[in-house]
């Protein structure tokens, strides 16, 4: 059996068991199938892990922990809100969340894009990392809780604090903490007792602009924002002070 | 102690992907509803336990009886039962007593023998204000010196359900589907530290608060020897059964606002302390320097209820998830979003509370009567 390019194949996931659910997405995508959408989820875990190819699935519901892990190519767009987990560890693809989602989000991420329309819980993009050409990006159109960026060691994360009414605080602490590698911009500012102690702060040059202006313009294209009300406003740059902190710890 | 261990998983489970679950439900109108929502979104986070303990918690339940101590007892031992039966007759007046109610079904396997008791208090303690404290040291009495009897659950019109198995299988072997109340709590359990039997299921509860947890709670034994101190004994073999003693001493004896109480249990950090408006770190500082040892050390999500009250409380730096929901009169608390959004698909509001912060919610004009020192000590938090 081999699926036409357009037609899209619809499974009601209600009552669907995590493995079952998987092993049917494995064997759809084995055939050819480019189109999936998967309606009725609930707490399904591990959606989409270890596909490998380009195609499109599209949820309804809310997709259980780790959603994506290990994924490589697949396009994911959730119409509704993520849980923990979602995009581990993954290589390649994009995660588009029309929601929030929850703690460890994007984490250990070493390729691929996940965007998300309001924010995140704890430790998003923890041990995030990159290597040559395959470079993590995550996108958070809300704010994140603590510990975001944690032992960041590549990639870049976009915290857009768009809910933030004026004058308002990001919520999170302890940003960056043991960050050495990659990069946050930040929409706003944050104070100095919010950041890890690994974190420096600075302006953005040419080439960060370059860099968010696209992912931002991804951002609105996906959520339809207008890229002038989010770049209305002053962004920083996070980036880790020392690349090696604890290079002299053991080895000297 | 042989005899406490009622193991029933031939699973030999190769794949563990663990974390207990817990899930919450309250009508802040005080509307009785049935347990199946709440048996079904347990049900749906049945991976994240392993069979080894579930249970649940249901205020408002016995209406009938509702001015009555109810007793939920496990006994190991026909010895101990009679023991025990006879404790109860000298010290309170026995209203009504049955077998809670139960069914066979084909998961639950050996289960130990668990009555209930409406017992009457008044003739041998007349004082209103000192009849809680005869209970829990009845209580306390029955767990530490009857062989193999163990109290569940002692409060008035609430009552805990639990044993070794899947939560949606307790709830099958106790024919919750028969009961309402206007709160229920429930718990799958991944035990992490101890055995798993009949005693270490979660609720753990005493008088009417009730306790179920995810995590770990590393501080157990200066917990435990704190409590020690004040007449709590643990019997139970299982860390959460501190967090419920805990709250007891707390809000009930030292009569500390939740969000006090919150700040005892998930102090903040030193360093947010020291940017504290003056008032508030005062508190602060005073809440570590007097009970720094039953500050709870290691990761946890916790439902803490009683009646009038369901608290959703993380660490504070919310090594466990917590999840929020809100619809109309409903909220709900769960390890999973997708739990919730099993019977409360759309959801007014939806988020994941900060670390440290509690989430409070009360019964709809409700005024607790706090005395005025009381309004004193509330924090300004957020």
């Amino acid at each position: 059996m081999t699926a036409d390019n357009n037609t899209t194949f619809k499974i009601d996931a209600s009552g669907i068991y995590y493995r079952d659910l998987n092993e049917k997405l494995r064997e759809l995508i084995a055939n050819g199938t480019h189109n999936i959408e998967l309606i009725n989820i609930c707490g399904q875990r591990y959606i989409g892990t270890d596909l490998d190819k380009p195609v499109n699935i599209d949820i309804y519901g809310t997709p259980g922990n780790d959603m994506g892990a290990f994924m490589n190519g697949p396009v994911i767009t959730v119409y509704g809100n993520a849980q923990d987990g979602c995009g581990n560890t993954m290589n390649e693809g994009k995660i588009i969340i029309h929601g929030h989602a929850g703690d460890i989000t994007g984490l250990s991420a070493r390729g691929g894009k996940i965007f998300i329309k309001e924010g995140v819980g704890y430790r998003a993009g923890i041990h995030m990392k990159e290597y040559k050409e395959k470079k993590p990006v995550l996108v958070i159109g809300g704010t994140a809780q603590d510990f975001a960026g944690e032992y960041m060691a590549g990639g870049i994360m976009v915290l857009l604090g768009l809910n933030l009414r004026e004058g308002e605080k990001y919520p999170a602490k302890f940003i960056g903490t043991g960050m050495h590698g990659g990069v946050i911009y930040l929409r706003g500012g944050v104070e100095d007792y919010q950041l890890g102690k690994e974190v420096g702060i600075a302006e953005l040059d040419e080439k960060d602009r370059e860099i968010l202006n696209q992912l931002v313009a991804e951002f609105c294209a996906y959520f339809s924002y207008g890229i002038e009300t989010i770049m209305n406003r002053n962004f920083i740059k996070l980036y880790p002070r020392y690349l090696r902190p604890y290079g002299r710890l053991y080895a000297y | 102690m042989d005899n406490l261990r009622h193991i029933n998983n031939s699973f030999n489970d190769d794949k563990v992907i663990d974390a207990c679950s817990i899930f919450g439900a309250m009508n802040t109108s005080g509307k009785r509803f049935p347990g199946t929502g709440v048996i079904k979104a347990i049900a749906n986070m049945h991976d994240r336990g392993n069979g080894l303990g579930g249970g649940f918690a249901v205020y408002g339940l016995y209406p009938d009886y509702k001015e009555l101590y109810a007793f939920h007892i496990m006994y190991l031992s026909s010895e101990g039962r009679k023991e025990t039966e006879s404790y109860l007759g000298e010290n309170f007046d026995i209203v009504h007593m049955e077998e809670v109610p139960n069914r066979k079904t084909a998961k639950i396997t050996n289960p130990p023998v668990i009555m209930r008791y409406f017992l009457d208090v008044c003739k041998h303690q007349p004082d209103i204000a000192l009849q809680d404290d005869y209970v829990l040291q009845a209580i306390m009495h029955i767990n530490t010196t009857r062989k193999g009897s163990f109290v569940f659950s002692g409060g008035k019109d609430m009552a805990v359900f639990k044993g070794v198995g899947y939560p949606e299988e307790i709830a099958e072997f106790f024919c919750l589907e028969q009961y309402e109340g206007y709160i229920w709590t429930s718990h799958g359990r991944f035990p992490t530290n101890t055995q798993a039997w009949w005693g270490g299921a979660h609720p753990f509860s005493v008088l009417d608060w009730t306790v179920v947890h995810n995590g770990e709670i590393s501080s157990y034994g200066i917990n435990k020897r704190y409590l020690e101190g004040y007449g709590y004994h643990c019997t139970m073999q299982t860390d959460t059964e501190v967090i419920a003693y805990a709250v007891d001493l707390l809000m009930r004896k030292h009569k500390l606002p939740i969000e006090v109480m919150a700040k005892v249990l998930a102090p903040p950090f030193w360093n947010d302390i020291e940017r504290m408006p003056d008032k508030e770190r005062k508190l602060a500082l005073a809440l570590r320097q007097v009970y720094g040892s039953i500050m709870l050390n290691g990761p946890f999500a916790i439902l803490v209820a009683h009646h009038g009250e369901l608290i959703g409380l993380t660490d504070r730096i919310r090594l466990r998830p917590l999840s929020v929901g809100e619809k109309d009169n409903m909220v709900y608390f769960s390890s999973e979003e997708s739990a919730i959004r099993l019977i409360s698909p759309k959801l007014d509001k939806s988020w994941t509370p900060m670390g440290g912060e509690p989430v409070i919610v009360r019964l709809k004009q409700e005024s607790r009567q706090l005395p005025d020192t009381r309004e004193e000590a509330v924090t300004s938090g957020r």
